[in-house]
């Protein structure tokens, strides 16, 4: 069951990382379920931030289901792309 | 509340949402004498193709199998098949398969028709005309969705498909399934690198295996004629638009399928051999897609699109759900279901999904889509030849 905030998406509630609905500014504010946290740079609408820290290698969650693997330490607020995030389907079980 | 829609009855137990006449062209040569009839029948389609004759082997067979699946598909009331005489589709063996249904079925060459393309104009008119005046007699009735084929297909997608459109579309095939109806998701090649979940999915360890068998062998031969799939996913425009892996981008496609357990695959065009959730080999062209839906008895077909794409299908109603805000307001004459509202408006999933249901009901009972009102009536036949090897 998606969790729907203004700004963002989770789509699944293990997921590590939201996605954005609109544009969300640097230092916006999110808050969610009691936890507070800032956004580190702007994250352009669909695009993905995470949503707790992931350390380098640790596996990045969407829809409930692995969407890679993180290849640097993420820190929450985050942008996540192709700079931080590797395919593990590629990289590790098609290895 | 039961759910059910307002069909046509046919042969053998199968419900039409469509009326039609088809008027079929076995070869390329005699499209204009199929367009030329069909313009002089009220409620007829005229199926036309590139292909009839030079074909062989399982290309052939591909195109004969699509061919009659789209005349047996429900939607149609009876078939008119005009040949030329001389091409190795026969009319006559193409009416023999479609007899199966127990539909009316008739067909003539053109070459065997003194007074040459003008006097088989006029012969073939004759025949529609009447086939439509016993079509028309009938009503519709009232059914139950296990009757009901959904086709599930999603084009010009961009990367709001995947967290608007495509799990509202699960939902309702879903639905489908629960109400023991029949789902069919193509487009293997937007399946890679989620295949370890559709496997989890599958009703038995043979069907499992038969997923991961398709994309393996897809992938190996793909990579033989040296093209990785895997590296050209996903796309720059995509990347731009947020997708960072392959399989965030193909989670997004397969999420149209809901949650069913994964009852088989077909080969392209092939009907399903039982209810539920099904799987057809088919490599994500929409068109080709949607054709091989309808001509495996697909009564209708949702399709999800992000950036905007106007396609139907001459027999199965297209439905258009589009997330993208952009989209939804600019071609909007081309959507049917706004799912953008989902970014813009603060609203759920599952509300989309409700009006995407009943946008299905309505359609089923005889509402035309965006794509049937201003006349998008595609047809394309997948090809084996455009992959030179078996995948199955």
């Amino acid at each position: 069951m998606p969790i729907r905030k203004d700004k963002f998406i989770i789509m699944n509630k293990h997921d590590n990382c939201a996605t954005a609905l609109k544009k969300i500014s640097k230092d916006t504010k999110i808050i969610i379920e009691g936890q507070v946290f800032k956004i580190n740079r702007d994250i352009p609408f669909g695009h993905k931030f995470a949503l707790s820290n992931i350390k380098r290698g640790e596996l990045i969650k969407k829809y409930g289901e692995i969407i890679g693997f993180a290849t640097e330490d993420i820190n929450t607020g985050d942008w996540i792309h192709t700079h931080n995030i590797k395919s593990h389907y590629l990289e590790v079980s098609k290895q | 509340m039961s759910e059910e829609f307002l069909g046509f009855e046919r042969p053998r137990g199968k419900v039409g949402i469509r009326n039609k006449i088809m008027v079929l062209s076995s070869v390329v040569c005699v499209n204009k004498v199929a367009q030329e009839i069909s313009k002089k029948v009220k409620n007829s389609i005229a199926i036309t193709h590139p292909l009839g004759c030079g074909q062989f082997g399982i290309d052939f067979a591909n195109i004969q199998r699509t061919l009659s699946g789209l005349a047996t598909n429900p939607n149609i009331y009876g078939i008119l098949i005009v040949g030329l005489g001389c091409e190795n589709m026969k009319s006559d063996v193409l009416a023999r398969i479609i007899k199966r249904s127990k539909k009316p079925v008739e067909f003539f060459d053109v070459q065997d028709v003194r007074g040459g393309t003008i006097a088989a104009i006029e012969k073939g008119t004759q025949i529609g005309q009447r086939m439509a005046s016993d079509a028309s007699e009938l009503n519709r009735e009232t059914f139950d969705f296990t009757h009901l084929i959904l086709g599930l297909e999603c084009g010009a997608s961009n990367s709001i498909s995947g967290i608007t459109a495509n799990p509202a579309v699960g939902k309702v095939s879903d639905k489908i399934v629960k109400l023991g109806g029949t789902s069919i998701l193509p487009e293997f090649t937007e399946w890679i690198g989620t295949e370890h979940l559709l496997m989890k999915r599958a009703v038995n360890v043979k069907v499992a295996q038969k997923i991961n068998n398709l994309i393996n062998k897809f992938l190996e031969n793909t990579m033989k004629l040296g093209v990785d799939f895997r590296g050209i996913q996903p796309t720059p425009g995509n990347i731009e638009g947020g997708l960072s892996t392959i399989e965030e981008k193909s989670l997004g496609t397969i999420s149209k399928a809901g949650t069913a357990p994964i009852q088989g695959i077909v080969d392209y065009s092939k009907p399903p051999k039982g209810k539920g959730l099904w799987l057809m080999i088919e490599p994500s062209i929409d068109v080709e897609s949607m054709t091989g839906l309808a001509a495996a008895g697909a009564q209708v077909i949702i399709m999800t699109t992000g950036q905007g794409s106007p396609t139907g299908n001459a027999v199965a109603p297209v439905i258009k759900i589009c997330g993208d805000p952009k989209t939804c307001d600019w071609m909007k004459c081309n959507i049917d279901v706004d799912a953008s509202k989902i970014i813009t408006n603060n609203i759920s999933i599952d509300n989309v999904a409700e009006n995407l249901w009943k946008k299905l009901k309505d359609t089923c009972n005889g509402q035309l889509t965006t794509a049937e009102v201003l006349g998008f009536e595609d047809i394309a036949i997948w090809r084996h030849m455009a992959f030179p090897f078996s995948l199955v």
